[in-house]
């Protein structure tokens, strides 16, 4: 039996490669700034903030992230909004990891004491003051763990966008594939290419979490 | 001379029950006064309706000329003005004793770095903290953080500082350091209002003790009249019992 691969598929691989950390680049910059307002609207916002947010938030939890591809890519253009396939791309994953995003970073603010928000008040700093300086900089180094989750998970939902014609590593290995008939190969290969970006994340999440750690604030029973 | 601190009439409620049912009292530049009373009377309420952590329902708190509970009252230029330490420290967990100290100076009272650097490191100094200077809240001890907090609010240069129960949730052995500092900054002329059972405290430093119950102030006076002949019975009990647990030997 032979393993029927070629090194002349890597250059195209490599383009894959690059569209694939591209679109899980953007969307996850996309889910972090809107996750973050989502979460501290949920917690901090009145009524009529926090409504929207929750709604927004179980929309985009409660339905297929391929549903939501398609009424972007496919649905927006009957309203007049024609956006490239990238732009879709990274729009869709983008909204749609905001709302998960935003679950953990609520989890995260809330795990924050709330002695600290009244000790930052009573020192006369404003209520966005104390959430940017206080609050948000304990929450988001407690949030690291879990939102690496978040990040891997989008990694690998990226594959998605090869559905709508962009030649991620998936839409790449694919078009490989159906030339050369060797679904097998090239599929391990590109399994063992996102396990190996998996991997590299976790470690560099690790070491990020390493670097900002502060005695006493949830690295307790890690052992420090 | 006009009072620093003019609280009038202060009620506030939590749904049914009436936790402050009417709480007037004035207190003098550089007076201490101290509070005591049974657990659950309302006394964290007040001090948290001084600089409105807590919105009092009806009633007036005036810090010289400015009136606190005022709608338009600037709040925060006020509530920098009032230096509030906690029973529980509150130091910001993310932040060294020093970085816990300037936060207030560079954000609030918008010093330069250098600046609220020197600043801070005289306060840490005066509560004798100048060599935990870079040390994180968690690896400091329970006197030590309590001391950090002090210092944090007197960096604000406040005309007032309010203390609700700063020795509490210490071990017995820490709780000596925390009392030397604030017995030297009364000497030192600054304004308080502390709540505390230390009664051995409030002998020594208190220009005046009020007595609280239910919500109401029962009895205030120098500590002298309140431990030897207080008006009111209830409160000669209360004194009794509370030296009893924690000790009043002068
Ligand atoms: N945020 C709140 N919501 C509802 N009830 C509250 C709140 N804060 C205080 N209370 C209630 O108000 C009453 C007075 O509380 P407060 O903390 O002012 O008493 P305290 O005199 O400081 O007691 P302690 O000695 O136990 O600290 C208590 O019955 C308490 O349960
Ligand atoms: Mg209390």
């Amino acid at each position: 039996m032979t393993f029927n691969f070629d090194v002349s598929y890597l250059p195209q691989l490599a383009g894959g490669l690059v569209v694939t950390l591209e679109v899980t680049s953007c969307c996850i910059a996309i889910g972090i700034v809107l996750g973050i307002l989502l979460a501290l609207g949920r917690v901090y916002g009145g009524r009529f903030i926090s409504i929207p947010c929750s709604i927004y938030i179980h929309f985009f939890r409660g339905t297929p992230l391929l549903v939501q591809l398609f009424i972007v890519y496919f649905g927006l253009p009957n309203w007049g909004i024609r956006l490239s396939a990238f732009a879709s791309g990274i729009l869709a994953l983008g909204l749609n990891t905001a709302a998960y995003q935003a679950e953990y970073f609520r989890g995260a603010i809330q795990a924050v004491k709330a002695g600290q928000m009244v000790a930052a008040r009573s020192l006369g700093l404003t209520r966005l003051q104390a959430i940017r300086h206080v609050v948000l900089p304990q929450a988001l180094r407690l949030v690291i763990p879990p939102w690496s989750n978040e990040l891997i998970l989008m990694l690998k939902y990226s594959s998605i966008v090869f559905s709508i014609a962009l030649y991620d590593l998936m839409g790449v290995g694919k078009r490989i594939a159906s030339r050369h008939f060797n679904y097998f190969e090239v599929f391990i290969v590109l399994a063992l290419l996102y396990l190996a970006l998996v991997l590299l994340i976790t470690l560099g999440l690790r070491w990020v979490e390493r670097r900002l750690r502060v005695p006493g604030l949830g690295t307790a029973g890690r052992g420090a | 001379m006009d009072p620093l601190l003019r609280v009038e009439d202060i009620h506030k409620r939590y749904g049914t029950e009436e936790v402050l049912r009417g709480v007037s009292f004035q207190l003098d530049r550089g007076q201490t006064k101290v509070v005591i009373g049974p657990s659950g009377t309302g006394k964290s309420t007040l001090l948290r309706c001084i600089n409105r952590l807590t919105a009092p329902d009806r009633g007036q708190v005036w810090l010289e000329d400015v009136e606190v509970t005022a709608p338009r009252a600037k709040i925060n230029e006020i509530r920098s003005q009032i230096g509030f330490v906690f029973q529980d420290f509150n130091l910001f967990t993310h932040l060294t004793a020093l970085d816990n100290v300037r936060l207030g100076l560079v954000k609030v009272k918008r010093m330069g770095k250098r600046e609220a650097t020197t600043r801070a490191m005289e306060e840490l100094t005066r509560v004798g903290l100048k060599d935990k200077a870079g040390a994180y809240p968690a690896h400091l001890s329970g006197g030590q953080q309590q001391r950090v907090s002090i210092a944090r609010a007197l960096a604000m240069d406040p005309k007032l500082i309010l203390f609700d129960e700063p020795t509490s949730a210490l071990d017995p052995e820490l709780i000596g350091e925390v009392l030397n500092v604030m017995a030297q900054l009364a000497e030192d002329g600054m304004t308080m209002i502390v709540v505390t059972h230390e009664m051995g405290f409030a002998r020594s430093v208190a220009d005046e003790i009020v007595f609280m119950e239910h919500g109401v102030i029962v009895e205030q006076g120098p500590p002298e009249k309140l431990f030897r002949s207080p008006e009111v019975a209830r409160t000669g009990e209360f004194l009794r019992k509370i030296s009893e647990l924690y000790g009043a030997e002068e």
